[in-house]
């Protein structure tokens, strides 16, 4: 436990109501979406970028951990406090500070939730376009340090392409500032790019400077039900070779359609065996156009059914299908284990294919879906850990898995980051040079390794 | 013990939790309190920690798992579909049982469950209203003069009536042949405080010829006491109601309240076959009129000179139910009636029953955002399908300063009944 007089210091540091002890709310910050559990000594609720600077002060002369924590919906255990010590949460940072009309870029604290500050955005005809499917409840915060990625980014890129400049709170306590409001700006290194996907380990984000688009006229999604899997992913390739990109292609394999069927209903077909769903944006008489091609393009690829959304409703009812998935896949297995590795987009057959050997090979479920645009698939490796053998079963599995994706040319993680997760198949992917100078910087900075220990590299 | 579940019996649906936080974009109570032991996650957690005694009932873990309006709203939305209300409410019980009921907790329940204590204090009540109550020329509300104990003094409430609903109608209104014959459940909030409600669902049943029987004998629904944690309450009152309603064969019970709806249909249903046997009989009103041909005998009535602007709130023990469409119709098919959609219409009002009671500056909050949505739809009425909604959106209204009137859609049906 941690000593009496710190948590006194805590408490006048951001109040005594934002510091807290009790078992209740150890409990309550002490999960995130990997269902892995770890106990905080004490959760700080800060109110400002001063106060957060305070308390990393403090946590660096005492040599305490500090876990950042947006809205726990990680899936990666990032925002697990993995060795006790303060869970940072940013809930109370929640205000948009500025949408500028003018030069189409706005400053938001963290604990922003991304669909609220996309609406507020939408109402003034501008556009921010990553929208993880957590985008309801995530934060901006949590995006940026996972550099979240949504279905939009094979069209538009992830978190970090619209990330102008931050401010931090460094693993020292500094407040600096990383790039700014102006679309170009090359002085020094690029740290704005460093503090997107580095997983809360080397700054607190305090403040973010992102850019905006013009809020694109009229968007159609269509959802189109193909007879195989194949079908699916050659529609993909087919689509872009026709030099067509979309907005999203997102893609369900047959696992994963039985499963939304059983929890909301979904109306499909038996014949269904792997879904798309494309949506394309712009002009209202270009995306007409688009769509009818993308149609004519794939018609031979076994498409079983094409439905169009007309309405906006109809097309939320679509996205909602898609955003239902993730949760509702207990219903093959309690434990998921879920991997998002990325691969060329021409690779996705094969991955799938590979995969699929995979599942075969150990005896165990295995559950595709994912952004087939950009070659990110979701690999949700189900089972029952209750079962004595399957959790080791499934770790071969899943090493199997990133074996695959990197012969292929591809990572281990589109998205999801590392956490804890994935530490410790790092070497997979990263040469000892690679992971070495990474561990420099992190060193350099962060030089008593309290800020989000133990995440990405596995401690020595 | 009594026949609900225990908290030990949700161990499965607890486990069901993945963790997602999906919750925390659907749960009014972290919209305005923004503490993840408010959020549906946070309250699952909790529980599952009591189940395994890995924390106690602790000061702190009673706040939170008071947090919670039992609007059904996370659930509706959960991936997953965790029964969260269901997993809080049997927390409230264990927590009732081994540390008592609240003081509030405990008055309301023995209110509740003494019928002619409750008719007694509502006509003292209604007679002293003037007193108890000052009139506000813009609303159509009325707000405490004197501070009255465990009610904000700010708050705005109906009038108590002198004489409740059920003393003034018959047992038994007989109808046309071939017509089918309906209980109806009358709830407290018609009973004691809007008795023009129960008249124009008289009318409105009249008017198609059904008959009705009004059993004076039934009490309570119970949803109060499930709230507050009250199992045994629960329990007497529910077999109060199975004697009353099933006195006399009906094809139908209705309901014009949602939450009695939600307390009969649902709740009920723990308690055993018969239960389960009365709850299927149970029908909103508006779902009862809708396929009773209401609507078609609406479409023959002339068009009205003037149209009201009217919005609809949806009760979240109605929108949980999947009783969306119904109300919507019978409310936009009325002659004088132009109907628009708030944004919102389905997000909780915030009253929870006793939550307001005990959280009466968060529910505030999440009503304050229900008046703005009322404002900005431009509709002079509110129109709802539940007492208790009606009485904290005209709370909301008037704390907003706005000037619209709270109403339920039977009243609207009245105006519109030749
Ligand atoms: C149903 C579901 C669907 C999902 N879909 C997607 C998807 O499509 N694409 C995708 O990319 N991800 C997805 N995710 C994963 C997750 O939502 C994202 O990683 C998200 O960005 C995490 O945001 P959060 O606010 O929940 O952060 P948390 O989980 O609280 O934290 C994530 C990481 O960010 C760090 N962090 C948080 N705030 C700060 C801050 N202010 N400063 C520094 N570090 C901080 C934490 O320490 C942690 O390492 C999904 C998750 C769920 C449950
Ligand atoms: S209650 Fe449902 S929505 Fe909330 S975290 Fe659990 S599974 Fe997700
Ligand atoms: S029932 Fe309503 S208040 Fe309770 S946790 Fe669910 S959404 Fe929140």
């Amino acid at each position: 436990m941690l000593e009496s007089h710190i948590i006194t210091e805590l408490k006048t540091l951001v109040g005594a109501a934002n510091v807290s002890t009790e078992n209740a709310d150890l409990i309550c910050y002490s999960y995130d979406a990997t269902q892995q559990q770890f106990l905080p000594e004490v959760v700080v609720h800060p109110g400002s970028t001063e106060e957060i600077s305070a308390v990393i002060k403090l946590a660096n002369r005492e040599k305490i951990p500090v876990f950042p924590r947006g809205a726990g919906s990680g899936f990666t255990g990032g925002a697990l406090p993995t060795k006790g010590g303060i869970v940072l949460v940013t809930e109370r940072l929640d205000q948009i500070l500025l949408i500028d009309e003018e030069n189409l870029v706005a400053t938001v604290q963290p604990g922003v939730v991304t669909e609220q500050f996309q609406q507020a955005v939408e109402k003034v005809g501008l556009f921010y376009p990553p929208d993880p499917a957590s985008l309801k409840f995530s934060t901006l915060g949590g995006n940026v340090a996972e550099c979240a990625g949504g279905p939009r980014c094979v069209k538009y890129g992830v978190t970090k392409d619209y990330i102008l400049g931050l401010e931090i709170v460094t693993p020292t306590g500094d407040i600096i500032r990383t790039g700014g409001p102006t679309m170009k700006g090359v002085v020094g290194y690029d740290l704005t790019k460093l503090m997107c996907g580095s997983e809360g380990t080397l700054g607190v984000i305090t403040k973010i400077v992102i850019k905006l688009l013009p809020l694109p006229e009229a968007k159609k999604t269509m959802l189109v039900l193909f007879d195989s899997i194949d079908g699916a992913a050659q529609a993909v390739s087919a689509i872009i070779r026709g030099k067509i990109i979309p907005t999203t292609l997102e893609f369900m394999d047959a696992a994963t359609i039985d499963c939304v069927r059983k929890a909301t209903g979904l109306q499909v077909p038996d014949a269904a065996r792997a879904v798309l769903i494309i949506e394309v944006d712009g002009d209202a008489d270009v995306i007409d156009r688009q769509a009818a091609k993308i149609a004519e393009i794939i018609q031979p690829l076994g498409v079983v059914e094409t439905r169009i959304a007309t309405t906006a409703a109809e097309s939320e009812a679509l996205w909602q299908i898609r955003r239902s998935v993730s949760a509702s896949l207990r219903k093959v297995n309690p434990d998921k284990f879920n991997e998002d590795i990325c691969v060329p987009r021409s690779k996705v057959p094969e991955m799938i294919r590979k995969v699929d050997a995979i599942a075969g090979k150990y005896n165990i479920p295995i559950v595709n879906f994912g952004h087939a645009g950009d070659g990110n698939i979701h690999v949700n490796v189900m089972i029952d850990k209750k079962v004595p053998g399957e959790l080791e079963k499934a770790e071969q599995a899943i090493e199997e898995v990133f074996r695959g994706a990197l012969e292929l040319g591809g990572t281990m993680s589109g998205e999801h980051g590392v956490g804890i997760a994935k530490a410790a198949y790092i070497p997979l992917e990263l040469s000892p040079e690679a992971s070495e100078y990474m561990k420099t910087i992190k060193r350099a900075l962060d030089p008593n390794n309290i800020l989000n220990p133990g995440k990405i590299f596995l401690d020595n | 013990m009594t026949k609900l579940k225990e908290l030990e019996q949700y161990r499965a649906e607890i486990e069901q939790c993945v963790k997602c936080g999906a919750c925390r974009a659907h749960c009014p109570v972290f919209g305005a309190e923004k503490h993840e032991g408010r959020v549906a996650r946070g309250k699952v957690a909790l529980a599952g920690a009591l189940l395994d005694g890995k924390i106690g009932l602790e000061e702190k873990v009673l706040f939170d798992l008071s947090q919670c309006l039992l609007c059904g709203s996370c659930t509706a939305q959960c991936p997953n579909k965790v029964p969260t209300e269901e997993i809080v409410a049997a927390a409230r019980r264990r927590i009732a049982r081994e540390k008592g009921l609240s003081s509030f907790g405990r008055g309301m329940t023995t209110v509740l469950r003494r019928q002619k204590l409750l008719n007694l204090l509502a006509k003292t009540g209604g007679s002293m209203a003037k007193l108890l109550f000052k009139k506000l020329p813009e609303s159509s509300g009325l707000r405490l003069r004197f501070p009255l104990p465990y009610l904000d003094p700010d708050r705005t409430l109906p009038e108590f009536t002198a004489k409740p609903f059920r003393e003034r109608v018959p047992e038994w209104i007989e109808g046309e042949a071939g017509q089918p014959t309906v209980a109806f459940f009358t709830g407290c909030g018609i009973n004691y405080m809007y008795p023009a409600v129960g008249e124009a669902l008289l009318r409105a049943l009249k008017f198609l010829g059904v008959s009705v029987v009004i059993p004076k004998d039934q009490g309570c629904c119970g949803l109060p006491a499930v709230s507050a944690g009250a199992g045994a309450a629960v329990e007497e009152l529910a077999a109060q109601n199975l004697k009353a309603l099933t006195a006399r064969p009906v094809d139908f019970i209705v309901t014009a309240c949602a939450s009695c709806h939600a307390g009969l249909g649902k709740v009920y249903a723990d308690l055993g076959a018969e239960y389960r046997a009365l709850g299927a009989k149970v029908e909103d009103i508006f779902v009862f009129l809708a396929n009773h041909g209401l609507p078609e005998k609406l479409a023959a009535l002339p068009a009205a000179e003037k149209k009201v602007r009217v919005t609809y709130h949806d009760p979240c023990h109605l929108r949980t139910q999947g009783i969306t469409r119904e109300p919507r119709r019978i409310l936009a098919a009325l002659p004088q009636v132009e109907f628009v959609e708030m944004t919102g219409a389905g997000t909780c009002c915030g009253l929870g029953g006793t939550y307001s009671v005990y959280h009466y500056e968060t529910s505030k909050q999440i009503g304050a955002k229900k008046a703005t949505a009322i404002a900005d739809s431009g509709a002079a009425l509110v129109a709802t399908d539940c007492p208790g909604c009606i009485m904290q959106l005209q709370d909301s209204i008037n704390h907003a300063g706005g000037r619209q009137k709270a109403v339920h859609i039977l009243e609207l049906l009245n105006d519109a009944l030749p």
